[in-house]
């Protein structure tokens, strides 16, 4: 198998200079068989690395070349193939090769059909290099490349300004966190002399806990995780990336790339376990956006800005659960929320792509019997994010939050108020979209179809995972064994060991399981009361809201304070520094000075303005006598 | 074979080129610049970096009398900026092709006469005759932006003429004061290092040395010449500025200033550290505004030349490995950005981002060109601007965690002016003037693809590059090292007792 790991992301990028070179030449089948075969022969080689580590229990080291070698600094091209990567390669190649087979249909009318899987297979490139990287620096060769990915994908229909600003706002806002991330590696290379996770682990193992250089370290990649996790303050960019193509908002903005600071921070767990002060910041941070992700999605009217503000907030949880030091339960999180979100996302573009591209669910309504699978399938969905058992959100997130409760009951009732906000706005999306009447034009109605087979069959298959996805983790207090637990145990085995057993009688867990999920059902009837029984439509924009839902609609007024305090006044300095610094102060003094040299030089009638060539004339005479002068040496000698 | 072939075959090209009239120039200068480059690869193959002595080098007594003599070799130091001055010129001789210049032979034989003064720089080992090729390497492109420049060449090169003229006479003066303290009267450049100058002697030489070179770069805040004249010179004009010229104070400062005046360096280098890093936030900012695509990418280069500066003053080997192996991707760099505001501007008259817009969709191989370049000037892995700005900045943040904590905003900022370039240029609908816009042809193909083949190969496999010149520059690194230290004993004792 050792052989082969180079082909795992190899493959997709070959997809890449095919589809990206033949993207006119190409018939669109061709173009779209030869992607999604790249990312399912990836996946083939996936499972067969999944099942060695399985089998050997041991880790997979490929050393493909040396990279970058200077001074004592090496940083070699290297994989590794873990419990935790071999995971993950499965996610992104699996999940993956759904969503490509999807785009087949979704995307089948676009004109940049070709461009468009050359794109999606360069993002399984970059997102397996981020996985299978054995040092820091080549993760951070796929944290950039995917956010590259994702620029040029939110960018995709770049013709529209708007799509345009939201791809470059995504990759301004994911390079502040890189640049968090990349003073890590400094200080990871300064404290270990080493980048690889081996040595890095090893020797952070031997620290204190609390050591202020790992405290430093980590901080500093959570910033990092910040950006692409698109958490506060740095969230705001992922529900602009909704101007991509919906099967990529399903990809990279829910599935695969955001998670990328989750699995970085699992994979270093050992450092921030080692920094209480860091974890109890992630903790905070992350139980801050549940709560203002969760909020604004309350009210949001584009089915895919309450998508994304979900996401949000269910990254959130993810992190809260790595500050809690729930690692499984976060990781755990982040591959049922790959199954569902990518499910949700999926299904939303399928509705879209029914009412003829409309996204706004005031203009939806009544599309259960039109669209029977995308309905069933959704549902399925909205049951799992909810929290509703058997569904494989259930099972993730009230291992965090039972983390959460045995670290702080105060941050529990908050996480509980979360998921209560998640299931009350995702069924309200359910109702305004399926239930109901149809609000859109007689022209969208008349052309109301369930999706082609391609699309529908990866709902059905992702709908299957969020139905059972749950059943890896089944915790104790259920009867289950936990196999995620013990799967990631070689991974995670010195921070459990720090953190010590999870303590928590299976009564009091069985009562917060409970809990969380009366609150997910009372929040689902309320919505059933509000969007169905009074049919309580949102108003049209015009219209003015109360002061809170205002406050929602309008996100916070985020962006707008981002704009005021950041970007107004960095370009007001660009003007200054330009016109009163650089040509009135610098380049004054500079243009005085020659002239004071020109006035002072007048008597020597030597520098006068336009004299140049008189200086010309002094050099060619000067290397013209050295010349002589040479030649007349040499012919001495 | 020695390195005098290199100096001297585009000297006498450049004069046969005098007699080569009309468009037969624009070829005859194509294939002498492809030959320099052959003669420079086959050179490349036989050169050893292990081998930290002069390679190919040529000694001859040129006025032995004042101890001058013709001394060139390359070694580990000078291998890629020598690299970059062949790769670069054919390129930017290609990319005049579309252009048709008034006494083309001049033009062309310019071109080429600069080479042989930048090489001459690059590979001097002899002071006088470094500051020969110095001025030669002016002279043809004070010619060149003074007459086939845009409509106020003649102030602004003036300006750009006198202002670099100033600088390099104050490291004349240094030159000739380090051969004076020579004991036997003699130029080389190992006698300058053997000097072991006391401090309040070396740091008038280390200060009229930074002078000169900080002009050239140039570093904040004697960078205004240059703005003005990369934005009225003649894009070929611009490209022999910012891809290979600007290397003469890198380079210069990594020969010819540290190593002669290390204890004055040790003791000063907070200063010019701080203001090239000073330099990258404040001409970042400057470049968020500005409509001229040229000048945009004029104060981009002070930000990106910054970083080099102040990854080399670190002076450690990550830094400076960085410096070496930037200085060949930021020439590579620029030339694609300045060559893709040619095509624009050829095109539509205009180069002023407010007025352009949808190019992408009527010119996409352009854009995808333009797109890779823009990604390697962000240092985006896996293009070769990443290898060199992390270097650069692992070197600074080795020296002060803080000043790489501020230069590490180049990160943020190039993403911020070069994107939104990129998106006032490329993205949106057309307008009236970009509708018509033409995609690129097969030369300007050729160009842009050696450009992006160059960025990609680097950035992937970049080690046979580093490893050029890594010996070289351990052995640079240690040697003033082990120097400063010594001094700082000799400083000390004295003190102690």
């Amino acid at each position: 198998m050792d052989k082969y790991i180079w082909l795992i992301p190899l493959l997709p990028l070959a997809g890449f200079v095919i589809n990206g070179l033949g993207r006119n030449a190409l018939p669109k089948n061709v173009i779209g068989t030869i992607a999604s075969l790249m990312v399912l022969l990836s996946f083939a080689l996936s499972v067969g690395a999944f099942l060695q580590v399985k089998s050997t229990g041991a880790p997979i080291n490929v050393t493909l070349f040396d990279w970058i070698s200077v001074g004592t600094l090496h940083i070699p091209f290297s994989f590794l193939i873990d419990q935790l990567s071999s995971i993950m390669l499965l996610i992104i190649t699996g999940i993956g090769f759904l969503i490509h087979v999807y785009s087949i249909g979704y995307m089948h009318h676009d004109a940049g059909f070709g461009k468009f899987f050359a794109y999606l297979n360069l993002f399984i490139f970059f997102m397996l290099l981020l996985v299978l990287g054995s040092n820091y620096v080549i993760m951070f060769i796929g944290w950039e490349g995917v956010g590259l990915c994702s620029y040029l994908l939110i960018g995709f229909w770049f013709t529209n300004p708007s799509y345009a600003d939201a791809a470059k706002k995504a990759f301004v806002m994911n390079r502040i966190g890189d640049l968090g991330f990349l003073i890590a590696v400094f200080l990871i290379i300064q404290t270990f002399d080493s980048v690889a996770y081996a040595d890095v682990f090893a020797k952070a193992g031997k620290l204190n806990s609390g050591n202020t250089t790992l405290l430093l370290i980590t901080l500093l990649l959570f910033v990092g995780a910040t950006g692409k996790s698109a958490q506060i303050p740095l969230f705001t960019w992922l529900p602009d990336a909704m101007a991509g193509p919906t099967p990529v908002s399903a990809l990279i903005h829910a599935a695969t790339m955001v998670t990328a600071g989750i699995y970085m921070i699992a994979r270093s767990n050992i450092l921030f376990t080692l920094s209480p002060v860091t974890m109890n910041v992630i903790a905070i941070i992350g139980l801050a956006t549940i709560i203002v992700g969760a909020l604004i999605a309350l009210t949001q009217t584009d089915i895919k800005k309450v998508l994304a503000y979900s996401t949000v907030s269910q990254l959130g949880y993810m992190f809260l659960g790595l500050g809690v030091g729930a690692y499984t339960g976060a990781f755990f999180h982040v591959l049922t929320h790959a199954f569902f979100k990518a499910l949700l996302f999926l299904c939303a573009g399928s509705v879209i792509h029914a009412v003829s591209g409309e996204q706004d669910m005031r203009k939806m309504g009544g599309l259960r019997g039109k669209l029977p699978v995308t309905f069933i399938t959704m549902l399925i969905g909205t049951l799992a994010i909810s929290g509703i058992p058997p569904f494989a959100g259930f099972f993730s997130k009230d291992e965090i939050l039972a983390y959460t409760y045995v670290h702080s009951p105060v941050l529990y009732v908050l996480g509980v108020i979360g998921s209560m906000f998640t299931s009350f706005y995702m069924f309200r999306l359910m109702y305004l979209t399926f239930w109901g009447k149809f609000r859109g034009t007689h022209e969208q109605e008349h052309h109301l179809h369930e999706s082609p087979a391609s699309m529908t069959i990866p709902l059905i298959i992702l709908a299957v995972l969020s139905t059972i996805g749950g059943f890896m983790g089944v915790p104790k207090a259920l009867g289950g064994s936990h196999w995620l637990e013990h799967w990631l145990d070689p991974v995670i085995a010195g921070s459990t060991k720090l953190i010590g057993e999870f303590s928590l009688t299976h009564n009091t867990e069985l009562a917060l399981m409970a809990i969380s999920f009366t609150g997910a059902v009372l929040a689902l009837i309320y919505a059933y009361v509000k969007y169905v029984k009074q049919a309580d439509i949102p108003v049209a924009d015009t219209e003015e809201r109360p002061a809170l839902v205002k406050l929602s609609y309008h996100k916070f007024y985020i962006d707008e304070l981002y704009d005021t305090i950041i970007r107004k006044p960095l370009d007001y300095l660009s003007g200054f520094f330009y016109k009163v610094i650089d040509k009135m102060g610098i380049d004054g003094i500079v243009n005085g000075l020659g002239q004071t040299a020109v006035e002072s030089g007048k008597g020597l009638r030597l520098l006068q303005t336009g004299n140049v060539g008189f200086y010309l004339f002094m050099m060619v005479i000067g290397i013209i006598a050295v010349l002589v002068f040479s030649l007349y040496s040499f012919i001495k000698i | 074979m020695t390195v005098s072939i290199l100096l001297f075959f585009p000297l006498l090209a450049a004069l046969v080129l005098l007699f080569i009239k009309g468009n037969a120039a624009k070829n005859a200068a194509l294939f002498f610049s492809l030959v320099e480059l052959a003669i420079g690869i086959v050179m490349l193959t036989q050169f050893v970096p292990a081998d930290t002595s002069r390679q190919f080098a040529v000694d001859y007594p040129w006025i032995p009398k004042l101890g001058i003599y013709f001394t060139a070799a390359i070694d580990g130091i000078n291998i890629i900026p020598v690299l970059l001055t062949i790769i670069l010129v054919p390129l930017i001789i290609l990319t005049t092709f579309k252009h048709q210049y008034q006494n083309a032979s001049a033009f062309y034989a310019l071109i080429l006469f600069m080479q042989a003064g930048l090489l001459l720089v690059f590979t001097a080992f002899d002071g006088f005759l470094f500051y020969v090729g110095w001025e030669i390497a002016l002279i043809p492109i004070y010619f060149i932006c003074g007459m086939w420049g845009g409509e106020n060449r003649i102030k602004v090169t003036l300006k750009f003429f006198i202002y670099t003229f100033a600088g390099s006479l104050f490291m004349l003066l240094a030159i000739i004061y380090l051969y004076l303290q020579t004991p036997d009267k003699t130029f080389d450049i190992s006698r300058f290092y053997a000097l072991d100058l006391p401090f309040d002697k070396q740091k008038w030489v280390f200060g009229a040395f930074l002078l000169a070179f900080a002009i050239k770069m140039p570093i904040f805040p004697l960078h205004t010449w240059q703005p003005d004249t990369y934005t009225e010179a003649p894009s070929a004009g611009t490209m022999l500025l910012s891809g290979i010229m600007l290397k003469m104070g890198i380079y210069g400062a990594i020969r010819w200033m540290i190593p002669v005046a290390p204890y004055a360096f040790f003791e000063y280098q907070n200063n010019p550290l701080w203001l090239a890093i000073i330099g990258i936030v404040y001409a970042s900012i400057i470049a968020f505004r500005q409509k001229d695509g040229k000048r945009l990418t004029a104060y981009a280069s002070i930000a990106h030349v910054g970083l080099i500066a102040a990854g080399l003053l670190a002076w450690n080997v990550q830094g400076l490995q960085g410096a070496m192996i930037q200085m060949l991707n930021h020439g590579i760099e620029v030339v694609g950005l300045f060559f893709v505001w040619d095509i624009i501007s050829r095109q539509l008259n205009t180069r002023d981002v407010t007025q352009l817009g949808g190019i992408a969709k009527v010119a996409p191989q352009l854009a995808i060109a333009f797109l890779i370049i823009v990604l390697a000037t962000v240092a985006l892995p896996l293009t070769n601007g990443f290898i060199g700005e992390f270097l650069l900045l692992n070197g600074v943040y080795r020296y002060n965690v803080w000043m790489a904590a501020v230069a590490g905003l180049t990160i943020i900022l190039g993403a911020v002016y070069m994107l939104r370039m990129y998106k006032n240029v490329m993205q949106g609908e057309t307008n009236a003037l970009t509708a018509t816009f033409a995609d690129i042809t097969l030369v300007d193909k050729i160009v842009l693809g050696v450009i992006c083949a160059l960025i990609i190969i680097i950035g992937v496999y970049p080690q046979p590059i580093l490893h050029l010149s890594e010996a070289a520059v351990s052995k640079l690194v240690t040697a003033v090292n082990d120097k400063i230290v010594l001094s700082i004993k000799h400083v000390s004792q004295p003190l102690g007792k």
